[in-house]
């Protein structure tokens, strides 16, 4: 019961089973029992003390006493000041309400103030938008407003030069007239009219030699004829200069026609021939004229489409070729060093080539031949005599030593004789001079003598 | 090259005969006729007054002069010196007198262009016709020599006739849709008449030989218009040069334009070559050099030598801004001549001191005549552009 009450008093809240609800009333069952009084009664009287409440027990002699008193002090402050907490919460509950209210309002005000914002905005946009157009309205009329102007200018510059023309000819008009009027007041006054005359020495021929004819109605006839013969001499001569040139550009279509249609598809049988053979036949009729424009058209529109596939192709290949770029260059290089090596090479056949020659060639001379021969079985015999002599010191050498080694040998053959003769006496110097019975033992020693003597 | 002496001149009036046997000038109211080649005189002809206007007849035989302030033209010939043929037009008065292609017909065209007056040196016949046009080119031969086209005006109304030269029979006579008819220009085939407006309107008509109206050709409104125009020797092309310095050149065929040149002030294509004169004054030498030496040397001071550059492009053509407030400004194409071979097209743009632009008839080179100077140009065979007139 200590421990579980030391360790209640050791926390400052109080660790009471509390429920969810901070307002029920706490189960005070587990606080104080029947052992734990008066840890209970110190530890309220710890509390009561830190609020300000007088104790409510107080320790006497007897043991604890109660002052009813202080408890029922206690417990009316401890309910006023429970009352003050829960009209507190209650005041709080309510400043809560107020301010949740509040909150609410604010946030629908704010949500208007947005939505307000958004449309201000909006139309904010809308009117700069309306600006700028109006603006640009307004620099093309300032434009149109300009060209006006020129054109305004241009056009008084025109009536200006007009006017000069007018009034300039309207000078010379008059000063022609005043002209005229003076010679009218002058043949008036003259009443001599000089008239008009024409004298010659004698009528000349004419430049063409024939006689000049009357004018008749004949001659006028003979007139429009003539000028309807020019003009028709004109218009021959334009149509058929007409007609070579259509005879030309048609043979140029043709042969561009057959030329298109040989690139577009080369393997193709040769149909369109006697397409053309029959088109040449009908030259001059619409319908044929317009078969080849349009047989042009088609052919040169599949041209276009084949060189247009054609040059994206190349873009490409020539991206690939780009790709490979770096390699060429390694292989550029491989190639010139395998040139150098193959040029090496072709050298050094070359000079052994000369050298073979030369071999070939030298033995014309039969003395320096025979002499060079000479030279080389020199160079043998020389070579051969010096290996013999190497051959015949080693054999010496392995003579000598072989000798010393039979010599080694015997000296040791004579050595180990000697050696068992040695052991031999020793042997029998020792059995001698062991056995008592010196005179049986002598027929063993014979024995062993001849042993010994025979292992000799 | 060898120059011969200097012979006076009046009046510019200096021909080489059709032939190509005789060289006539005329000084003061004398006809020179010279040959050739050796420049002697072979006769000399007196007139009645100051000789204003000179013109060989199509067959060298005759040569007409006229003296406009007395209204008179003379006729001389060369097979016979003292033939002579005097026509005095009288009260009437004299502004223009020219041969008919047949070299037997003298027209005069009256003062104020009353009429004009077809005279004959074969027969007594005169022919009247009334009202031809003052304008730039009111009258015109066709090449063959058979028909003449000419420009009248009646009742505020432009009118073409088409003669025929051989007894002056009026073939055609139709009205033309301009405003103010300028002048009219046959086809070298003879077959196509071209007819221009005055330039304040742009319209070029073109007439069949038997009076149908072909085609119509209208490059802008409102803006000074044709200035000069030109046939090609084929006739397969019209060039029509205009006031703001472009030529349009049309197609016979169609008679739309095929294409159109300008003349830009700054030359930047690549394939024009342009040709600069360069002029060099020779170093007038010190004080100390004899007389001789001097007058050596005078004669080179007044000889500047000259020579053609290539200027690398772009080339700045020098522009001097005409008055434009004055009436025909010296702006536009003033000037055109095909080459014989069709190949090549000489223009002139602007207020170039340039008078005249004729080709050789080969084709191959062109002279420029200036007021006081002439320029040679070589073409070189082979170059196919068109070669702007950009010679100081």
């Amino acid at each position: 019961s200590m421990s579980s009450l030391r360790q209640y008093s050791q926390s400052s809240v109080l660790p009471l089973p509390m429920t969810r609800n901070p307002y029920t009333m706490p189960t005070i069952s587990a606080f104080c029992t029947e052992d734990n009084v008066s840890e209970c009664i110190s530890y309220i009287n710890r509390e009561v003390s830190s609020l300000g409440f007088p104790l409510l027990c107080t320790e006497s002699n007897n043991g604890p006493e109660l002052n009813l008193v202080a408890v029922l002090n206690n417990v009316y402050n401890l309910l006023q000041l429970h009352r003050r907490c829960l009209q507190t919460v209650e005041d709080i509950e309510v400043e809560q309400v107020k301010s949740n209210s509040n909150m609410d309002y604010l946030q629908l005000s704010n949500t208007r103030l947005k939505d307000q914002l958004e449309l201000s905005k909006r139309e904010n946009t809308g009117l700069l938008e309306r600006e700028r157009q109006l603006q640009l309205k307004v620099k093309s009329l300032h434009n149109c407003l300009k060209n006006e102007k020129e054109e305004v200018q241009k056009l008084q510059s025109i009536i200006a030069s007009r006017a000069t023309q007018y009034n300039h000819d309207m000078k010379r008009k008059e000063r022609e007239f005043g002209k005229l009027k003076e010679r009218l007041n002058q043949l008036l006054i003259d009443k001599k009219d000089k008239k008009q005359t024409f004298e010659v020495l004698n009528y000349v021929g004419r430049s063409d030699g024939k006689r000049s004819l009357w004018k008749t109605g004949k001659t006028e006839a003979r007139h429009e004829g003539e000028m309807y013969k020019t003009l028709l001499n004109d218009y021959d001569s334009r149509h058929k200069d007409l007609l070579m040139e259509n005879a030309e550009l048609k043979k140029v279509l043709q042969q561009m026609k057959r030329d298109m249609v040989t690139i577009l598809s080369p393997r193709k049988p040769k149909d369109e021939v006697c397409d053309s053979s029959r088109e040449s036949l009908e030259l001059s009729c619409e319908h044929a004229r317009e078969q080849l424009t349009n047989s042009i058209r088609q052919q040169w529109r599949r041209l276009k489409s084949h060189v247009e596939r054609l040059d994206s192709q190349a873009s490409l290949v020539g991206e690939r070729a780009n790709m490979n770029a770096i390699p060429k260059e390694v292989h550029e290089e491989e190639m010139d060093r395998l040139k150098l090596e193959i040029q090496q090479y072709k050298d050094f056949i070359h000079t052994q080539q000369q050298l073979l020659q030369q071999q070939l060639n030298s033995p014309c001379d039969d003395e320096t031949a025979s002499l060079l021969n000479d030279c080389y079985m020199q160079e043998e015999k020389e070579r051969l005599k010096e290996d013999w002599k190497s051959f015949e010191e080693k054999r010496k050498n392995f003579e000598a030593e072989r000798r010393n080694f039979t010599e080694a040998a015997i000296r040791l053959s004579h050595e180990r004789k000697a050696f068992e003769e040695d052991r031999a006496t020793w042997l029998k110097h020792q059995f001698l001079n062991l056995t008592p019975f010196g005179d049986q033992m002598k027929p063993q020693m014979s024995k062993s003598q001849s042993a010994l003597s025979g292992c000799k | 090259m060898n120059f011969s002496e200097v012979f006076k001149q009046s009046n510019q009036l200096c021909r080489v005969s059709p032939d190509g046997k005789y060289l006539a000038t005329c000084v003061q109211y004398r006809l020179v006729v010279r040959d050739v080649n050796t420049l002697q005189i072979l006769h000399l002809y007196t007139c009645l007054d100051q000789i204003v206007h000179m013109e060989w007849s199509s067959d060298s035989l005759f040569i007409l002069c006229a003296m406009y302030k007395r209204g008179l033209v003379q006729v001389w010939s060369l097979e016979q010196p003292d033939w002579y043929c005097k026509i005095d037009e009288g009260s009437i008065g004299l502004v223009s007198s020219r041969w008919s292609p047949d070299g037997r017909h003298i027209l005069n065209t009256t003062e104020f262009h009353l009429r004009v007056t077809v005279w004959s040196l074969c027969t007594k016949a005169v022919s009247y016709i009334k009202y031809p046009k003052a304008c730039q080119k009111g009258i015109d031969f066709s090449r063959d020599g058979c028909y003449m086209a000419l420009a009248e005006r009646r009742d505020c109304r432009d009118y073409v006739s088409v003669f025929v030269c051989d007894d002056w029979h009026l073939l055609r006579h139709f009205e033309t849709e301009t405003q103010d008819l300028a002048g009219v220009e046959w086809s070298p085939n003879g077959c196509v008449l071209a007819v221009w407006d005055s330039c304040l309107e742009y319209k070029v008509l073109l007439y069949s030989l038997d009076g149908r109206l072909l085609s119509t050709f209208s490059a802008y409104e409102w803006s000074l218009g044709i200035k000069s125009l030109a046939w090609s020797p084929s006739s397969q092309f019209l060039a029509i040069g205009s006031y703001d310095g472009k030529v349009r050149i049309l197609n016979h065929i169609t008679w739309k334009k095929v294409t159109e040149f300008d003349h830009p002030a700054s030359i930047n294509n690549t394939k024009a070559v342009v040709y600069k004169e360069v002029e060099r004054k020779p170093v007038v030498g010190s004080a100390d050099l004899s007389i001789q030496q001097h007058i050596t040397m005078g004669s080179t001071l007044f000889n500047t030598q000259s020579k053609y550059e290539i200027c690398p492009l772009p080339v700045q053509v020098p522009v001097v801004k005409p008055d434009l407030d004055r009436a025909n400004p010296k702006v536009g194409v003033s000037s055109m001549a095909f080459s014989s071979d069709n190949r090549y097209l000489a223009t002139k743009n602007g207020g170039f001191q340039v008078q005249s632009v004729t080709w050789h008839c080969s084709g191959d080179s062109l002279i420029l005549l200036g007021k006081e100077q002439l320029c040679l140009c070589y073409m070189e065979v082979g170059e196919e552009e068109e070669e702007d007139d950009d010679v100081k």
